[in-house]
């Protein structure tokens, strides 16, 4: 009876899932950020929000990659009005850049910070305010208690956080919902025309809680997310039509 | 209530000075004197110098005529400020509000201290023999108007305390000159011959005005109690404070934390009532050693919540040394503002900036990491990349123009650019190859060039060529050209495109 088995599997399966908190999403949650097929790749299919994500960048080009990505979500999370927290070490961001990923700069607050724990400090201040949006923080190194600590806040409050980590040195495992890599691409020429297509990544998820790791490949064009396997099947089936 | 005013009168004020630090000046006379008109003018002179007829006003040359051992000494300019400003803090002993009165007094505004001495007469008593014991020549009077104890101070005859209501009276025997009037109109007095305050006193406004002008019948109505004069304290009262003594030292962070909560309770009571928040307050811990050590807040908007300023002020209870113990506690909050009370909404959309738990939270990063880390930018007319953005001045700012998007922006932009080699096929091409870093990059696709001219009326310089280019990578950057392309051109990199 391999039948009855598997149904009793997923049906296991889906019970521990509410058990830890992950409630069946109501039907309009599904593709919120547009991610299509990376968001399957989250429990029940839905991007996690209420929780703390980890984003690893190696240089300052992926950590500007990493960036973009994360404005595009913001984009997604301040669409009621709501603000939020930008808490640096570098503060070289250009809140001008941030209005081309659909995000108000001026409901940004930045807070640039000399040292990890200062910045660890007041991300854990900022995830228990219930009335942001969203809060990130760049720094370099963060252990398993501090992430524990996050999620806890965030738990609380169902505010999102983003951990931006550039250049760790040690790579341990943390609380975090996921951890993320965001490449950048070279872009394809639109309509083969010259120049700078759209910002192109290669967005990877390296762990996922109780989801599927894998690898995509992501544009950001007028003012979405764009998966781009399926926009080359698109094409693929105009030209067949 | 009613108010009560001393005014003291220093008659030799810088040369008592110079008699306290000097000693030996004590029986010779001796004058200050400035050059004036090319006269050498007595600005001050001692009592002994007085005695044998030498006063202020004099030219030193006559002076020196009369008395044969006369000591002319340089006038000091400001010093009789500076020893007023020192007087002037010694009689906050007496009361709180004390102005000085150039060039030779200080008032007090004695309005219900004077019980704590026993009355007005052992109040005045006390001050004047303090003064005297110190070496200062001080003449003082009581009265309900600065105008009226300003006069009798300097030439009263009988008693120095004028009482409630009486000072019309005190005036009447004393010349014009005691209302503090003008030469000019001082003179025209001394024509028309009103030699006291009581010959002139009765005659209508109007005629007076007609002859004397609007200052002379402020002076005089002040005098008299009908106008109100203002004065500036030597050290403004703060409207909102709270303090609390104890009866033992404190010293551990749990007594203080105790402290600023009862001093907060009760702040807090009065400005809900009045309907005002505070946006900076003082902890001020005065230490049985004599030393004070203070701690200091400051919100985004007014607050008069206990528990948000207390965890303000938690954050500093570290930094308060409390050494061998705090006798007192002083709360005062400097700046305060009026505060809406929160409307509660039917419909709860996200209040975004306007939240109350955003700004309690950054005025608690404020008060952690300092105010000067946290920023909001908004959008300046400037097309120059660093002048595009200005700080915002508060959270509730909204931009008056729009954010820009029709032109590439990069989103991480370095404070100054970077030097990058380069190489370019052509002039006005972009770069073929970069070094950033000792790292090379093939450029294989560019944008631009996008030139962005220097504000001309700002400062001076090169414009600059901007190009977006992305390396065989993927990486993207944003390169320009500083000036025109000529034998050696300057390529920097300033910014990274996500």
């Amino acid at each position: 009876m391999p039948d009855t088995k598997r149904e009793l599997i997923s049906r296991l399966q889906k019970n521990i899932l509410q058990w830890e908190g992950y409630k069946q999403p109501p039907p309009g949650m599904r593709e919120l950020m547009g991610l299509g097929s990376v968001e399957a790749a989250f429990p029940n299919g839905v991007f996690p929000l209420g929780a703390v994500h980890e984003l690893v960048c190696g240089n300052t080009e992926q950590a500007t990659a990493c960036g973009g990505f994360v404005t595009g979500l913001l984009a997604v999370l301040m669409q009621n009005g709501g603000a939020c927290l930008w808490i640096g070490l570098s503060g070289n961001l250009f809140p001008s850049a941030l209005k081309a990923f659909g995000v108000e700069p001026d409901r940004v607050i930045f807070i640039t910070l000399s040292k990890d724990k200062d910045v660890l400090w007041v991300m854990e201040e900022a995830l228990k305010c219930a009335g942001l949006a969203a809060v990130i923080g760049e720094l370099k190194e963060m252990d398993f208690k501090q992430s524990r600590r996050l999620q806890l806040a965030v738990e609380q409050s169902q505010v999102t956080g983003f951990v931006l980590r550039n250049e760790s040195d040690k790579m341990g495992s943390t609380a975090c919902a996921a951890r993320w890599q965001i490449k950048p691409l070279p872009g394809e020429p639109v309509d083969g025309l010259p120049g700078l297509g759209f910002p192109r990544w290669q967005v990877e998820l390296l762990k996922v809680r109780n989801g599927q790791p894998g690898k995509w490949i992501v544009e950001w064009s007028d003012g979405k997310f764009t998966p781009v396997e399926k926009r080359i099947l698109e094409q693929q089936k105009l030209l067949v039509g | 209530m009613q108010k009560r005013f001393v005014v003291i009168w220093f008659r030799h004020l810088t040369t008592d000075w110079l008699t306290l630090r000097r000693p030996e000046l004590k029986d010779v006379p001796f004058v200050f004197a400035a050059p004036e008109r090319n006269r050498i003018i007595i600005t001050a002179s001692n009592p002994t110098a007085e005695v044998q007829g030498v006063y202020r006003g004099m030219a030193a040359a006559d002076a020196k005529a009369i008395t044969t051992n006369l000591q002319v000494l340089d006038h000091i300019p400001g010093k009789e400020a500076k020893l007023l400003r020192q007087l002037g803090l010694w009689c906050i002993r007496y009361t709180p509000i004390v102005a000085i009165d150039l060039p030779d007094g200080l008032v007090l505004d004695i309005s219900g201290c004077t019980h704590l001495w026993n009355g007005e007469r052992g109040y005045l008593k006390e001050i004047v023999n303090k003064l005297r014991a110190s070496g200062y020549d001080a003449r003082a009077a009581i009265a309900d108007t600065i105008g009226a104890a300003w006069a009798v101070a300097r030439f009263g005859k009988t008693s120095p305390i004028i009482n409630n209501g009486t000072q019309a009276q005190a005036l009447m025997g004393l010349p014009p000159i005691a209302l503090r009037l003008e030469p000019l109109v001082l003179e025209k007095l001394h024509k028309l011959g009103f030699s006291t305050i009581k010959s002139f006193m009765q005659i209508p406004r109007s005629v007076l005005r007609r002859r004397f002008g609007e200052g002379f019948l402020l002076r005089l109505a002040q005098a008299l109690g009908l106008e109100d004069e203002i004065i500036e304290p030597l050290i403004p009262p703060v409207p909102y404070a709270e303090r609390l003594p104890c009866m033992e030292p404190v010293r551990t962070a749990k007594a203080i934390e105790i402290a600023i909560q009862k001093l907060l309770e009760g702040l807090c009571a009065r400005l809900q009532a009045e309907g005002k928040g505070v946006r900076k307050a003082t902890l001020k811990c005065y230490r049985i050693d004599g030393k004070m050590v203070q701690a200091g807040i400051s919100t985004n908007r007014g607050s008069h919540s206990v528990s948000h300023l207390f965890k303000l002020f938690e954050l500093q209870v570290s930094k308060i040394e409390p050494a061998l113990g705090i006798e007192l506690f002083l709360l005062e909050a400097p700046k305060v503002e009026d505060v809406d009370a929160p409307q509660e909404k039917l419909w709860a959309g996200n209040p975004g900036l306007q939240d109350t738990a955003l700004a309690e939270l950054l005025d608690r990063i404020a008060t952690k990491v300092g105010p000067e880390r946290i920023r909001r930018y908004l959008p300046a007319e400037h097309y120059w990349p660093e002048r595009s953005i200005k700080p915002a001045v508060s959270l509730s700012e909204i931009p008056l123009t729009k954010w820009r998007t029709d032109r590439p922006r990069p989103l991480r932009l370095l404070r100054r650019p970077e030097r990058v080699e380069v190489m370019a096929l052509l002039p006005d091409y972009p770069p073929k190859v970069f070094t950033y870093r000792g790292k090379r990059h093939i450029v294989e696709k560019a944008d631009g060039p996008e030139r962005i001219e220097r504000e001309w009326w700002r400062d001076k310089g090169e414009h600059r060529d901007y190009y977006a280019v992305e390396d065989s990578n993927g990486g993207r950057y944003w390169l320009f050209r500083s000036g025109h392309y000529d034998a050696a051109p300057e390529w920097y990199l300033h910014g990274f495109f996500a």
